[in-house]
């Protein structure tokens, strides 16, 4: 019998263009998605060198990090921003690079890695890449992603290809079902909060079992999105029933014969019985329940229904002090519950969660009830298409009947780059993936969790267990 | 450029985890080009609402000043891949980071900018700490072709680096011409796969 391999080793064996010993592997690049923050330096480079972008047709730019949620007839007020923007719609322009801007192709327009799957580019067995570390996202589809600097940026315009070390593989085995009212965003914390914020660091995981197969694609897309939050620069699940129907028909996705052909192949991707991996984590989604973060990491999370952590029981010296500097920031007392902890804000949308299915989770919870006065919330769809989609369905309509603002596609208050943001001192209940100090905002302190758990929040005004209202 | 020997003394930051929002706060991402990054390194530790310095962070204590060695807490780096984060590093004056891990994206990035990111084991690393603690002045060598770190006391401190990085840091590869050389191996693994 043939050597048994994994998922990962198939897509990496396939992609290796040279390997010099001693050397790291010189990696064919299948797709490049390009967004305008991390991209400006990196044209500047390939200008400086007098090279041109070596497969145009393998790379697609959108806008989304700094673009404002607001109408999108109204001229954008940063200047900063308005220049990235601009400067990125020439560089698209100088490179031949496609562009689905607020002004070129404004219909496809989203966050970036709302919109490759979207649009049919993100593939079973590609290897991925962006300028930015949640690419992680893409992985959903078996598809080998991950964020890279400007620098990769550069050399992957330039020649279509990165230097890459072989990352080692880890399992993330999710047993058993998960219980109503707990959804994918629990899995991902649950998991982060279980082992840490480094313990995926030089590794890809892959995510198997039963609970990870029940998933829809945009559910697997929220768990492999947050695979950096748990050290794992890409996350993969095997390409499956699920996957194809998630695809067929999608622009860019083969039709016709080439369809047929192409699921056969990405059929053979999924890991081979007795292959095996370098290390191997586990989950009980019996266990779980919704899940919330207390912290200033995406690992300080717990049980919606649990007491913040007292960093006097904390036994690791530099742990204990990371604890107590986090409930400083976050306003918080140690053996505190959060249920009931009174919030100012509600942020709905992201590439973690900005997908149709989760504005339906929401707007399921929103139906027939008022956003308490005390609450500003946000719902920010992951992309035009989403927000098009959603308004065929009048989700829009339920959003602004219970009082949420009803936003225009974009990265808005998760990275807090374009003026949605925080002000200093308030609370959010947010759907996004880093609870970071000033993430979303400076001095604005996030409890991350599922959409389910958001909208219910946001109608208690204070952080709510939504299994009491479903 | 190429990485030489130098020897600096050290500023101490012990907090784990420091992600690359606090290094670099997203609102200085909207930048087109590298320059002044420096200027916001830490900034929403190392200023106030007003924009004054606060005092009591390690960067605003005049005798850090001038130093290029970061000693930092477990698993630095975390977060967002922006390479703002090595750069607004490297804008400040620092030439290496020493810490027992650092996320992946950092780690690369900062290799790709001639910032050296030192491994050590638990105990060097709180050996390094203690060593701060008593004398804010002690300095390390730091020998990127030796591959070592020496301590005041003359003992030196190996650390580990992949052989690929430490020659293009030592030589100043341009890693992108290197790969750019490639190009008929590139143009032969598209035909192959009628890609």
């Amino acid at each position: 019998m043939d050597k048994p391999y994994t998922l990962f080793e198939k897509i990496w064996a396939a992609h290796v263009v040279a390997q010099e010993p001693d050397s790291p592997a010189v990696l064919y690049i299948d797709l490049h998605l390009v967004h305008e923050v991390t991209s400006p330096q990196a044209f500047d480079g390939l200008r400086r060198r007098g090279a041109k972008a070596r497969r145009p047709d393998r790379t697609f730019a959108t806008m989304d990090h700094g673009i404002p949620t607001t109408p999108r007839d109204l001229p954008i007020a940063d200047p900063l921003a308005a220049k990235q923007i601009a400067q990125l719609e020439k560089n698209a322009e100088d490179f031949g690079i496609p562009l689905y801007g607020i002004r070129n192709l404004p219909d496809k327009q989203g966050i970036v890695h709302v919109i490759g799957p979207e649009l049919g580019l993100t593939q079973p067995g590609m290897t991925i890449v962006c300028g930015d570390s949640h690419t992680s996202t893409h992985g959903a589809f078996g598809a080998l992603a991950f964020g890279i600097g400007t620098s990769e940026v550069e050399m992957v315009l330039a020649t279509q290809c990165l230097l890459q070390r072989r990352p080692r593989t880890m399992r993330v085995r999710v047993d058993g079902r998960l219980q109503r009212g707990v959804g994918a965003k629990d899995v991902i914390l649950g998991l982060v909060a279980k082992y840490g914020i480094g313990a995926g660091t030089g590794h890809v995981f892959e995510y198997t079992g039963p609970a990870i197969r029940a998933l829809s694609m945009e559910e697997r897309m929220t768990v492999c999105n947050m695979s950096i939050e748990g050290g794992a620069r890409a996350g993969l699940i095997a390409p499956d029933e699920t996957t194809f129907g998630y695809m067929a028909g999608r622009e860019f996705a083969p039709q016709g014969a080439a369809w047929d052909k192409a699921v056969a192949r990405w059929r053979a991707l999924a890991t081979d019985d007795g292959a095996l991996y370098d290390a191997e984590i586990s989950l009980d989604a019996d266990g779980l329940e919704p899940m919330i973060t207390y912290g200033t990491n995406p690992g300080m999370g717990m049980k919606i229904t649990g007491r913040v952590p007292d960093p006097d029981r904390v036994a690791d010296l530099s742990a204990r002090n990371a604890l107590a500097k986090a409930l400083a920031y976050m306003g918080l007392q140690p053996d505190q519950a959060l249920l009931g902890h009174p919030i100012d804000v509600v942020f709905i949308g992201s590439c973690t969660n900005g997908r149709i299915a989760d504005l339906r989770q929401a707007a399921g919870v929103l139906k027939g009830r008022t956003v308490s006065p005390r609450v500003r919330a946000l719902v920010v769809p992951g992309s035009a298409q989403v927000k098009r989609q959603a308004e065929q369905e009048g989700l829009d309509r339920i959003f602004k009947a219970a009082g949420c603002e009803w936003r225009e596609a974009g990265c808005s208050m998760c990275i807090a780059m374009n003026g949605d943001e925080l002000a200093p001192g308030q609370y959010a209940v947010s759907t996004s993936n880093r609870n970071f100090e000033g993430r979303q905002g400076k001095g604005g302190r996030t409890f991350l969790a599922s959409p389910l758990t958001a909208a219910a929040s946001a109608v208690a005004g204070a952080v709510a267990d939504v299994r009491a209202l479903i | 450029m190429k990485f030489t020997a130098f020897t600096s003394q050290l500023v101490p930051l012990p907090s784990e985890n420091v992600d690359t929002d606090q290094i670099i706060p997203a609102r200085f991402l909207k930048v087109t080009d590298k320059k002044g990054l420096g200027d916001n390194l830490f900034a929403d530790w190392r200023y106030d609402s007003d924009g004054a310095p606060k005092p009591e962070f390690i960067l605003n204590q005049p005798e850090m000043r001038g130093r290029h060695i970061l000693l930092a807490g477990d698993n630095f780096g975390c977060g967002s891949s922006r390479e703002h984060a090595p750069w607004a590093l490297v804008g400040y004056g620092f030439r290496a980071v020493i810490s027992t891990s650092f996320a992946d994206i950092f780690r690369n990035n900062s290799l790709k900018n001639g910032l050296l990111p030192i491994v050590v084991d638990p105990d060097t690393h709180q050996q390094l700490f203690s060593l701060v603690q008593e004398d804010p002045g002690a300095a390390l060598a730091v020998d990127l072709a030796a591959q070592t770190i020496t301590l005041p006391d003359g003992r030196p401190v190996p650390f580990p680096i992949d052989g690929f990085s430490k020659t293009c840091l030592l030589n100043g590869v341009d890693e992108i011409g290197y790969v750019l050389n490639m190009s008929d191996k590139i143009e032969a693994y598209e035909a192959a796969r009628g890609w």
